[in-house]
């Protein structure tokens, strides 16, 4: 049980949750890399080469960095948009970066525009739709990224990323928590680095 | 967004109560004062140092009295808003509306009424809302009894909720003030009862030391909950608009399955924070080496503790397994504390026996599980009847 590993899948008809497979989220300062803590910049070069090794990078913004309601969102709504720019400047042929948002948490039946929203009852279909291979959840309410990552790595091979703003995801194959607008740039910074640009 | 209610700590709210970290309640920081107090006296207390928004309850004995004394924390300014609903199903949904609005909710009630609202209790975890609710266990089956008896708790163990067992008034305080700062972690947000067996707790004065009121918790931060706080005033938050629940727009099964997977890992996210803040460990151990542990919670223990005085008097080797956090359910620290043990004894105040039942799936040998003694519906568990039980057993164990 204490080996249980966060890795891309399809995993199971019904994966479980992470964190009933013993994987416990990280201490400030900390991360998980496929359910083991890992140090913040191990994390950061981690996600980096994720990003750059897809074929279809895609952010995931939530309704936390969608919309204008605290100080502090409108810088890191802006990192996001930034990293967005990053991996279209780093992008080598073949390569298709995306920027996909989450915009609310009603579920879109009978059938949801997967080219230009996810949602996250179906998160798999966006995936399928758009063979999303690394993505990244960000500004999503905990509860709510935490059920999509379950169907993801139930459903898809995707690679998923947490930015978390709390305590961080498990259900992800790797997480970040306390996310700031700093960590977002600091993500950006390492794949501009890793990338040679 | 980290807790920004952190920076408030050492600022004054309304009533002039300083706010102060939890640790502070119970590393000697901040200055206690002795009482001689009953449980509902001590519900009062409590909630008069935990920032409570609001409160809602339905009068049912044995709990009648905590209510009503949370009533005075209203007329005194300590509780923001308090009435009493038409029923205990409409209290613990009033509750639900409360939370997700933003406040911080402390409930309480007793046997038929935590069963008359019991369709909350997994809508509450569902949606994510850290409600206190203080369950002053009492008889809840025909013929009618107002005594205390468990059952119920065992009749919550899969709402999702988080459940702590109180042994007396003491304990009942700071697990009180210590379950909302773990039930209100972004990562775990959940409902918590904190449950005592009623009259033996509720209505029976000990000594306990509690902390100046001066002090009193750091605010709850709706904005860091895991789901959309209904503020219909701030967006994002308007992205709600629809009950959580989705009353015209139904979740695919997988959704649905997904959701529940998620309540249940924060029931596991919880025990890291629980751990710190009672003490390392979700139980207490005394003599766990010996041969014949007895392993239970709440009252139980106080008698528990008394027939291992009586048998240790005999010259028996016996010990005690005290849990005190029944969801999350401390797996590993029972496993690990009764391997050796030879016997282990469950004695509950209640006729199902689902302490004993949770035990034995957790170990492995479980056929070292005695189930019992057991009393329901009010009857007491005297020590003496404990130690005769035990000795049976253990004369018929040689027997077989």
């Amino acid at each position: 049980m204490r080996n249980y590993k966060v890795v891309a899948g399809p995993e199971a008809y019904l994966p479980p949750a992470a964190a009933t497979m013993g994987v416990e989220l990280p201490d400030e300062g900390g991360a998980l890399i496929e359910g083991s803590l890992a140090t913040e910049e191990e994390a950061l070069e981690h996600a980096a080469k994720k990003f750059l090794e897809a074929k279809v990078p895609t952010l995931f913004p939530g309704p936390l960095v969608l919309w204008n309601w605290r100080d502090g969102v409108e810088k890191k709504a802006k990192a996001v948009r930034d990293m967005f720019e990053t991996l279209k400047e780093v992008a080598i042929p073949g390569q298709r970066p995306m920027l996909i948002p989450m915009p609310d948490y009603r579920p879109k039946y009978p059938k949801i525009d997967a080219e230009t929203e996810i949602n996250p009852n179906h998160p798999n279909l966006t995936i399928w739709h758009n063979k999303i291979d690394v993505c990244m959840f960000v500004g999503v309410h905990c509860h709510f990224a935490n059920i999509s990552l379950k169907i993801i790595r139930g459903e898809t091979n995707c690679y998923t990323v947490a930015m978390c703003a709390q305590h961080g995801h498990e259900d992800a194959m790797m997480t970040f928590r306390d996310a700031s607008a700093d960590k977002i740039n600091q993500l950006s910074a390492k794949i501009r680095e890793l990338a040679g640009k | 967004m980290s807790d920004n209610s952190k920076s408030l700590i050492g600022t004054k709210n309304k009533m002039g109560q300083t706010y102060a970290d939890i640790e502070d309640f119970f590393n000697g920081k901040i200055p206690k004062e002795q009482f001689f107090m009953t449980g509902s006296e001590i519900v009062k207390e409590a909630v008069k140092r935990s920032s409570v928004g609001m409160s809602i309850s339905y009068p049912i004995t044995p709990q009648s009295e905590a209510a009503a004394l949370v009533g005075e924390l209203w007329v005194e300014g300590y509780v923001d808003a308090y009435f009493r609903g038409e029923h205990e199903f409409a209290v613990m949904s009033e509750c639900a509306g409360a939370s997700l609005g933003g406040c911080r909710v402390f409930t309480t009630t007793s046997g038929p009424g935590t069963l008359r609202a019991y369709e909350n209790f997994p809508m509450w975890s569902g949606g994510r809302l850290p409600i206190m609710l203080c369950l002053m266990v009492r008889g809840i089956n025909s013929p009618l009894s107002i005594q205390p008896d468990t059952i119920e708790i065992g009749m919550l163990l899969d709402t999702g909720m988080l459940i702590w067992h109180a042994e007396d008034a003491q304990e009942l305080f700071d697990f009180i003030l210590k379950g909302y700062v773990v039930a209100e972690q972004p990562d775990v947000h959940l409902p918590i009862a904190v449950a005592i067996d009623g009259f033996f707790v509720s209505h029976t004065k000990e000594m306990v030391e509690i902390p100046s009121p001066d002090y009193c918790l750091l605010p709850y931060d709706p904005y860091r909950s895991p789901v959309p706080v209904m503020d219909m005033e701030t967006a994002p938050m308007r992205v709600m608009r629809d009950p959580f629940v989705m009353k015209s727009n139904y979740i695919s099964y997988m959704t649905h399955t997904s959701w529940q997977l998620e309540i249940r890992a924060a029931i596991e996210r919880s025990r890291k924070y629980t751990r710190k803040l009672m003490g390392g460990s979700l139980i207490d151990v005394e003599d766990g080496d010996a041969e014949i542990i007895l392993c239970t919670s709440g009252t139980a223990v106080s008698q528990s503790r008394e027939a291992i005085r009586l048998m240790k008097a005999k010259g028996m080797d016996v010990g005690l397994v005290k849990i005190k956090s029944i969801r999350p359910f401390p797996t590993e620290e029972v496993k690990k504390a009764l391997d050796k043990a030879k016997l282990i004894v469950v004695p509950e105040l209640n006729i199902s026996g689902w302490m004993a039942k949770e035990i034995k799936s957790t170990i492995d040998r479980n056929s070292r599980v005695m189930v019992g003694p057991h009393v329901a519906g009010g009857m007491t568990m005297p020590p003496e009847i404990i130690v005769e039980e035990i000795e049976k057993e253990i004369a018929l164990r040689k027997e077989s």
